[in-house]
């Protein structure tokens, strides 16, 4: 059964274009949309099966490379973490098939648009199922291509194209790192099985590298890279994360997230919010055991994930584009995942990837809505009251920003012992805690993550209800027939909405015990690090908990712990006796005790950017001519061009290459190469062709001279040569 | 040994002799009408020789005339390739000379007097017969040249052959008289015996001029300039036949001369290997550059043999039996793929006559497909394409030239083949890319078009139809050589 969670949506991807050939375009669609939900119906069942029952495993299916000590299966691996990632990736992918069949009613091909969305789906699965970092990076390239081909989907539109390529060029530089990475570990470890490597990580075992003589313990480990000795586990930690930026949109390599959303919208929700750029995320998170022994690269995750979430929202402050704004949205969030996992939360990080699941693809789908209502019409300056046309979208479009502006209720977390509110509400106030209480252990960045974090909720709410306020509030400033007739969205659009909107109110309140509360170790199992201890001699107690998965939890003075966990999940039992020792982030009056204004200032933050974004734009007399942030001031300019990222690269990278491309192609390529090469030599021959047929004069004398003079030079030449 | 006993070996020389005259007379009393009976009976009798020199007396190993005469394996071998030839030769003419008025009963005599000649050439084992088969092969065919004697371009093709032929033939018989003054004899296996370190650099004088006069014939460069003109004028039938049975003929001679006269043992070997690569190598960059500036269909062909010419020449420097083979082998293939494509230019026709232009294959693709596959396969295997059959015969002479060490050489005739590759790909693509020009007529008549189809067949199935069978026999023909 298990292998068929992956495979059903490429049965559906394949089957999708004969399908849509010779039956019709709907047969498609139901076909892949059959498949995917049954994939989601078995990845809902692995999750209670694996993640609720404690029964973690892997299949293995074939050995895909074999060469030496190389060696890649196709592998089906089983543990909390894939799990939870089956889950969010079928549901959302489920809800979009859905979803498209209303959205895309109108367009010709949609067995290829099917196709693709089952194609992305069975490459993303593969990623988060693989047991090795060749078949992780398999899924990961599979869907960059998969995101390419959708980005491009409308392939008549320069802009469509353009932006695909962009996508895939940025990513080809964090795919680049990412290889790195890939080739550091197996040059370090001599594997690229996940088991072997972090194995070796946590029982700090001796490793010797392929040209080193000998060997050393991991932890002190160095290497050389680009002339430079460095650690080796942080030149892998930071060589990973370069490919996790480029495929999560971190800042530097962001720009191709805002771009991709010429994609069509459901595929905007699907991969550029729900799933694929949290690749990255799950990569940091999956390699968790790395990065806790190598501070250096954590601080940078931390750091650059902080800048990230400040970033992308001061940017998505301005945007236009509806759905520029949410893509903003996305980058920044997705900033938020990467400091809690560099703060070392990494349950946290997971916390946030699966409720923002749900409350981002409900605001694409949200969004989506709005377009097609309004005539694919995507600028906000030309909507404006929509919510009379769009009742129900809009109600959802509520809910999905009151999720991810983080409306809660903190002071109910006494009586309930979770907190109360919205899914962005659990989520994100746990990783700003998270950040504070790492910042209070003395973690590099930690406080620097929780200063941006606050910011960034203040930006978070302006611009979600902004959005709101421009998109569904005031008078109509769209074109009189679009107001009068709107496309309504069918039931196949509202359907997948009201499941979304559930999951973005209460997935945060479901979630909070088992991602980031008391049941956290158990929960995780050993897929991910758990903080415990880790910050105070945490390492030597990693060693000994996994010490303790070869033995039954019964040695010394840990014999004595209750076991939650069966004997199959003895490691899970020795976190469980962890946890009694420092508890989870956010628990007030167990653990950490917070200062009251860190646990108010979420919401505080909440608060100040609604009430900024209602004073501009609702009770303003025109809602275009905001006080703040008026055009033409340099803040205005900074923001409206993204900090002039786009040009900065421009002027470093893209203009330097083509300058390089020219030279290369017309000199060295042109002149070089093809005149000393292909072009020279055929010269050379029609030259010499020339000459000889000159000599082909066509008199009798000419031929009897050069048949005498023939017979002069062989004598000459056969007289030097018989002398020797 | 008695005349009578000697005699019956010779048989199929003395049959070609006797028919030749035969047919001569019959050909005079009867009306110029009834030609094809005449070409019918060549035909016949040159079956009759073939089948003499297989089965008869003629297939045992004999040597007669004191030695001037000689059957074996290697010449059983090649006359039996040369009567082949020689048969193609006669089909191929068929309509293409009652055509253009030439039908006379004189060309199939010819032809027979010439295979005579090149009969008793590759027979030959001492320097007088063989220059008395070379002189009656080439006076045969300086007639044939200007067989179309109302033609200025024919009568000038045979007059410059004649005028270069006779001028080759006196090199030829200077090489030999120096030969003979030093060593006193003019049989192989005397002068083999006769040479010695004193009268070494007397002998490579004889040598060379010999080789000279022998590189004429199978027109090798430097001694290749007639080829071009007397190809192209001389009629496409007729030069279909000095593109095959001559050269074979020649190239045999050249290599039993060589290794029977001036064989390894005597250290002849490398005086005359150096020449022969020499040669090889012009023949070859001679006939790969200056094919590329040809317009006519002809002419380029003419220039491919020259080429080719040189890539036979590789297996005979090589001087080893491997080499040897894979000359006759190389020699056998050319004349296939030879015969195939004049039997496809002979198709180029055009109410007003004849086409000979490159250009005038323009879009045969599509008038013509047939044609423009068999002209196709045939390009493909001049120039060496594999599983084409022109593919193993270049193989063959460049294994031989490795494994004797002459990796110059073999260097030169991979490059050479690379640029000759180009002019036969852009008949190719002339044929299949450019714009069609007007249609060829299609009244070929059989024998024309059943020899471009077998020739095609045999090129393209060659690797499993005839290639087992050719290497066994030709490896034990030159086998007997040494």
């Amino acid at each position: 059964m298990e292998p068929f969670v992956v495979l059903l949506p490429l049965f559906g991807a394949l089957l999708a274009m004969p399908i849509g050939r010779m039956v019709s375009a709907r047969a498609a669609e139901l076909t892949t949309i059959a498949f995917v939900l049954m994939a989601c119906l078995i990845a809902w069942v692995l999750f209670f099966d694996v993640a609720v029952g404690h029964n973690a495993r892997t299949i293995q299916l074939f050995t895909w490379i074999g060469s030496g000590n190389f060696i890649a299966d196709w592998a089906v691996k089983l543990d909390t973490m894939s799990v939870i990632m089956l889950v969010v990736i079928t549901s959302v992918s489920s809800l979009v098939h859905i979803y498209s069949v209303g959205y895309m009613h109108d367009d010709a091909s949609r067995p290829r648009f099917f196709a693709y969305l089952s194609l992305f789906t069975f490459a993303m699965l593969t990623l988060v199922t693989a047991d090795n970092f060749i078949q992780l990076f398999f899924g990961w390239e599979g869907v960059g291509l998969a995101s390419y081909l959708l980005i491009g989907f409308y392939h008549h539109k320069k802009s469509a194209n353009d932006a695909a390529i962009k996508a895939f060029v940025v990513n080809r530089v964090g795919d680049f790192g990412f290889a790195l990475g890939i080739m550091a570990i197996f040059f370090i470890f001599g594997s690229v099985g996940f088991e072997e490597v972090f194995q070796a990580v946590r029982t700090d075992a001796v490793v010797t590298p392929f040209n080193a003589a000998d060997g050393a313990p991991i932890s002190e480990l160095t290497v050389g890279f680009l002339g430079l000795e460095l650690h080796a586990l942080t030149l892998i930690g930071i060589l990973l994360f370069i490919g996790a930026m480029g495929k999560s949109a971190q800042f530097f390599l962001h720009t191709w997230l805002p771009d991709a959303m010429e994609g069509p919208t459901p595929v905007s929700a699907l991969i550029h919010a729900a799933t694929m750029v949290t690749a990255g995320v799950f990569l940091v998170c999956r390699c968790s055991i790395i990065y806790e022994n190598a501070p250096d690269a954590a601080t940078l995750v931390t750091f650059i994930g902080a800048t990230t979430a400040f970033f992308a929202a001061t940017v998505g402050l301005l945007q236009d584009d509806i759905k520029k704004v949410i893509a903003y949205s996305t980058c920044s969030q997705l900033g938020y995942m990467f400091f809690a996992a560099g703060v070392g939360s990494y349950g946290a990080a997971m916390f946030h990837l699966f409720t923002h699941a749900f409350f981002k693809a409900l605001l694409f789908l949200g969004a989506g809505s709005v377009i097609h209502a309004v005539h694919h019409e995507q600028d906000m300056k030309k909507m404006g009251g929509v919510r009379h046309i769009l009742p129900f979208t809009y109600a959802m479009m509520i809910i999905g920003t009151i999720a991810i502006t983080g409306v809660g209720f903190p002071f109910l977390y006494d009586i309930f012992h979770f907190p109360v509110g919205t899914a962005g509400f659990a989520s994100k106030d746990a990783i700003i805690e998270a950040a504070y209480a790492a910042g209070t252990e003395g973690r590099t960045g930690a406080y620097y993550a929780f200063a941006m974090g606050l910011i960034a909720a203040v930006f978070t709410s302006f611009y979600s209800w902004r959005l709101i306020f421009l998109t569904f509030h005031g008078k109509s400033r769209a074109p009189d027939h679009v107001m009068k007739h709107p496309h309504f969205p069918p039931n196949w659009m509202l359907l997948p909405l009201a499941v979304l909107a559930f999951g973005a109110l209460f997935a945060g309140m479901l979630g909070y015990k088992s991602f980031v509360g008391d049941k956290a170790a158990s929960f995780w199992g050993n897929s991910i690090y758990i903080a415990g201890d880790a910050h105070a001699g945490g390492e030597s107690h990693a060693v000994e908990a996994y010490a303790a998965e070869a033995t039954p939890p019964v040695e010394g003075d840990h014999a004595e712990t209750p076991a939650i966990a069966s004997a199959e999940d003895p490691a899970g039992a020795a976190h469980d006796e962890a946890e009694e020792h420092t508890e989870g982030y956010g628990e007030e009056g167990e653990g950490h005790h917070f200062p009251l204004w860190v646990l108010y200032a979420p919401l505080l933050a909440m608060l100040i950017g609604f009430g900024t974004a209602f004073a501009h734009y609702m009770r303003g007399s025109d809602p275009l001519r905001p006080g703040l942030l008026r055009e033409g001031g340099i803040l205005y300019s900074f923001l409206k061009n993204k900090w002039y990222v786009d040009e900065v690269y421009r002027f470093l990278f893209l203009n330097p290459s083509r300058r390089l491309g020219r030279i290369l192609w017309k000199i060295g390529d042109g002149r070089i190469i093809d005149g000393l090469g292909p072009d020279g030599l055929s010269g050379l021959a029609g030259f010499g062709s020339r000459l000889i047929v000159r000599l082909q004069s066509g008199y009798i004398y000419h031929y009897a001279f050069a048949m005498l003079v023939g017979i002069g030079v062989i004598l000459l030449i056969v007289r030097l040569g018989g002398a020797q | 040994m008695q005349l009578g006993d000697n005699i019956s070996f010779a048989f199929p020389e003395i049959w070609l002799a006797i028919s030749a005259m035969a047919l001569l007379m019959i050909g005079v009393f009867i009306d110029s009408k009834y030609h094809r009976f005449i070409s019918f009976g060549a035909i016949f009798s040159i079956f009759v020789a073939l089948f003499l020199v297989n089965f008869g007396t003629a297939s045992e190993n004999a040597s007669l005339f004191n030695g001037a005469f000689v059957t074996d394996g290697f010449g059983q071998f090649s006359k039996s390739v040369i009567y082949v030839a020689a048969i193609f030769a006669i089909i191929l003419s068929d309509r293409f000379m009652e055509r253009e008025r030439l039908a006379r009963f004189e060309y199939p005599v010819l032809i027979l007097l010439s295979v005579l000649g090149m009969s008793l050439m590759v027979a030959s084992t001492d320097l007088i017969s063989v220059y008395m088969g070379i002189e009656l092969q080439s006076l045969a065919l300086y007639i044939l040249a200007t067989f179309n004697r109302d033609s200025r371009r024919s009568t000038e093709a045979g007059l410059k052959y004649f005028v270069l032929g006779a001028l080759s033939s006196g090199l030829m018989l200077y090489g030999m008289s120096l030969i003979y003054g030093f060593t006193g004899a003019t049989t192989f296996e005397a002068i083999a015996a006769g040479a010695d370190e004193a009268n070494r650099i007397g002998l490579i004088f004889g040598m060379v001029f010999l080789i000279s006069g022998l590189s004429f014939k199978v027109s090798a460069a430097p001694f290749h300039m007639w080829t071009p003109d007397v190809y192209e004028g001389s009629p496409t039938p007729v030069t279909a036949f000095f593109a095959a049975a001559p050269k074979f003929a020649a190239m045999a001679i050249f290599a039993r001369v060589l290794v029977e006269a001036f064989p390894a043992a005597t250290d002849a070997l490398s005086d005359w290997q150096q020449v022969i690569v020499l040669v090889s190598i012009l023949s070859m960059v001679v006939g790969a550059f200056s094919a590329i500036a040809q317009k006519n269909i002809k002419r380029l062909m003419a220039y491919s043999s020259i080429g080719h010419m040189g890539y036979a020449l590789m297996g005979l420097a090589a001087g080893t039996s491997q080499g040897i083979s894979s000359v006759l082998v190389y020699m056998t293939i050319y004349l296939i793929m030879t015969i195939g494509t004049f039997a496809c230019i002979l198709m180029m026709r055009r109410p007003e006559g004849m086409a000979e232009n490159i250009s005038d294959l323009s879009g045969l693709s599509q008038t013509r497909p047939g044609l423009a596959i068999m002209f196709s396969a045939l390009m493909f295997s001049l120039a060496g394409i594999p599983i084409f059959l022109g593919f193993f015969a270049k193989l063959y002479v460049f294994m031989a030239a490795v494994n004797a060490g002459l990796f110059v050489l073999v260097v030169v005739g991979a490059l050479s083949s690379v640029i000759a590759t180009y002019y036969y790909l852009r008949v190719v693509k002339i044929i299949w890319m450019d714009e069609p020009a007007p249609e060829f007529e299609r009244d070929a008549g059989p024998g024309v078009k059943g020899v471009a189809i077998l020739s095609t067949v045999l090129i393209v199935a060659g690797i499993v139809v005839i290639m087992p069978f050719l290497n066994i026999a030709a490896e034990a023909a030159a086998a007997t050589l040494f």
